[in-house]
């Protein structure tokens, strides 16, 4: 038969699934901490109560994961394996990449029938995942920006001075609380999307985010 | 004094002069201020200038020495309200003290002369002090269309500032319309109205923002002069760090209500007649620096905040268009109308791409893809 996913590749390296793992649990964090932050309950019975300084205090902890998270994985898309690197991330550059994202549109759009594989990333997935990238550095720069203002000249308020040029303070409360809507939007998407290529592909895509395996019909891409 | 009636201002302004050959403490003491009161002044001075405790015999004693500054006060599109704030202080002793080191020279508001005489008075005292007199503007300036919306004497007030600044050791412009262009510079902004740093790019400029300013800060501002010779330390806004360093929200007595998570949810409900955290009902405290709560209005006697009203984000730029709704946290997203909050926008984008994604499986389901076959073999 010649349409056997028979190749099952190594394709997400450790850092790439723990990066991927951390930021889940820590945007699950900082999205139910942030939801209270923007509107809470009040839940203190007593001025000596703390349950808003807590959840402040999970909320900038995870946003400390989250960065770190994020970082680590631009700097091992420097150094990973192509299907890791930052050049995955522009298929749009290269005609076969055009050319592949093309396929996927159609497909998505329900105007194919043949299933487009894809051996790492999918091209449009990655282009999304750009997005995505950029919505989680207007987050932790928004964040970190308004969290330095507790310590005015401090390194952190420096260094983020830009920012206070770049966004009025209400402004910025506002696109930090907008994006994590656009963060949602992406989440709603890309389980979905997962779901839908572990299904029709076959391989496994859902799993290979746990495990790095995935199962390919051609051997090379 | 001159015998005779006739004699005209200019005789008054030489007069006053020459006064300035005495030093601030020598005045004081010739009003009949004492020095306890003096004493008094000084320690608060220390402490509006967030300097330690033992600093106060070193201002006091900067104080005694130094000369009286001359000070011109413009009034530019305003309301008045910094002038209110600072003759409207409570404790006449302390503010007979304030306007003594004020000596206000020119001030269109409280001056006795008018028309000719007190524009002489003015180009009298910017010549004869020239780079040595400090200038305080109330009030933005309108820009558009030559600055013709706002003119004193004939001169606009365009000129009038590049004129007066020019010559002026230091300019500090008072309250947040002087600083920013205030409620004049909301939008739409008709006249085009700015803050003195924009107006006169060159000029040194003190922004004392705040509606009103606190007088406490004005007077802090000018002591710090007289004692230290320079302008205090300035954030990249131009406010002086010793009052506009720290949020509202880090000193704000109500803090500990807002640790611990006890909020007003209604005008008049319980927790608001406790003195709950105003954060609900859209206090600004979190976004904006100044130290309200603790040099406090009226001879600190209160703030917005401490009378059960969330703190309006007055002394931030643009705050009459960025800090609006004012008992809302969040803005309202523009081009969504009026009443859309974010979390609206929000939920309605969350349930789009659901709904859009539920339509997609299903169709996906009923449809039968050209997919890759079950069984799977390692390579
Ligand atoms: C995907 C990641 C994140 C999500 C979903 C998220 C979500 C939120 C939400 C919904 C709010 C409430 C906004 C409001 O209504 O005012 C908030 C507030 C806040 N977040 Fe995040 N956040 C994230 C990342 C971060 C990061 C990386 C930081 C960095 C320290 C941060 C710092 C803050 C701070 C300081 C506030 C309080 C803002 C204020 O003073 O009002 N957040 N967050
Ligand atoms: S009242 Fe305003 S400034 Fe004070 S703690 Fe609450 S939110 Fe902060």
């Amino acid at each position: 038969m010649p349409n056997q996913a028979k190749y099952k590749r190594y394709i997400w390296e450790l850092p790439v699934r723990w990066t991927h793992w951390f930021n889940v649990v820590s945007i699950a964090t900082l999205a139910v901490t942030g939801f209270f932050i923007g509107t809470p309950f009040s839940f203190g019975s007593s001025a000596s109560d703390f349950t808003m300084g807590w959840i402040r205090f999970v909320h900038f902890t995870a946003a400390y994961v989250f960065a770190i998270s994020t970082i680590s994985r631009v700097i091992w898309s420097l150094v990973g394996n192509e299907y890791a690197g930052w050049k995955a991330f522009f298929p749009c550059v290269t005609a076969k990449g055009r050319e592949k994202m093309v396929k996927m549109m159609r497909y998505y759009m329900l105007m194919d029938k043949e299933v487009p594989e894809t051996v790492g990333h999918n091209p449009l997935a990655t282009t999304a995942y750009f997005a995505l990238f950029l919505l989680y550095v207007l987050m932790i720069l928004t964040g970190f920006a308004l969290y330095a203002q507790h310590a005015p000249n401090g390194i952190m308020h420096k260094s983020l001075g830009f920012m206070y040029s770049l966004f009025s303070d209400q402004g910025m409360r506002l696109t930090h609380h907008l994006s994590m809507w656009l963060i949602f939007g992406f989440i709603i998407n890309h389980i979905y999307s997962a779901w839908l290529m572990d299904i029709k592909e076959h391989g496994s895509e859902i799993s290979s985010m746990f495990s790095g395996y995935k199962f390919t019909v051609k051997k090379e891409d | 004094m001159s015998k005779k009636k006739t004699e005209d201002v200019r005789t008054d302004v030489e007069q006053d002069l020459l006064k300035r050959d005495y030093s601030i403490g020598e005045i004081l003491k010739e009003r009949g201020v004492s020095r306890r009161d003096f004493l008094k002044f000084c320690s608060a001075m220390t402490a509006a200038m967030a300097l330690p405790a033992s600093f106060a015999p070193r201002v006091a004693q900067a104080l005694d020495e130094v000369k009286r500054p001359t000070l011109v006060w413009l009034e530019m599109q305003s309301c008045t309200g910094d002038t209110e704030a600072l003759l409207r202080s409570a404790n006449p002793t302390i503010a007979e003290i304030v306007l003594d080191i004020l000596s206000v020279d020119y001030h269109e508001t409280i001056m006795a002369a008018a028309g000719h005489q007190a524009e002489e008075a003015l180009d009298k005292t910017i010549a004869a002090f020239k780079g040595k007199y400090i200038c305080v503007i109330e009030g933005s300036i309108s820009m558009k269309d030559g600055g013709v919306y706002g003119s004193t004497g004939g001169k606009s007030h365009l000129d009038r500032a590049r004129q007066v600044c020019a010559g002026a050791m230091a300019t500090i412009a008072v309250g947040t319309c002087a600083s920013y262009g205030g409620i004049a510079a909301a939008v739409p902004n008709p006249t085009g109205a700015v803050g003195v740093r924009e107006a006169v790019p060159g000029a040194t400029v003190i922004n004392l923002p705040g509606c009103p300013v606190n007088a406490d800060n004005l007077t802090a501002t000018i002591v710090h002069f007289l004692v230290f010779g320079k302008i205090p330390a300035l954030d990249s806004h131009g406010r002086p760090l010793f009052a506009y360093g720290k949020r509202i929200h880090d000193n704000c007595e109500r803090r500990p209500h807002f640790d611990a998570g006890q909020y007003v949810e209604h005008w008049g409900d319980d927790g608001h007649r406790k003195g709950f955290c105003l954060y609900k009902m859209g206090c600004k405290g979190p976004a904006t620096f100044h130290n309200c709560p603790s040099q406090r209005y009226n001879e600190k006697t209160s703030w917005p905040v401490a009378a059960g009203h969330p703190c309006a984000g007055c002394s931030e730029p643009g705050f009459w268009d960025t800090m609006s709704p004012l008992y809302k946290r969040l803005p309202n997203v523009p081009g969504f109308g009026i009443e859309a909050t974010a979390d609206k926008i929000g939920i309605g984008l969350a349930a789009g791409v659901g709904a859009a994604f539920a339509v997609h499986g299903a169709l996906n389901a009923l449809r039968k893809d050209k997919e890759p076959v079950e069984e799977t073999k390692e390579g």
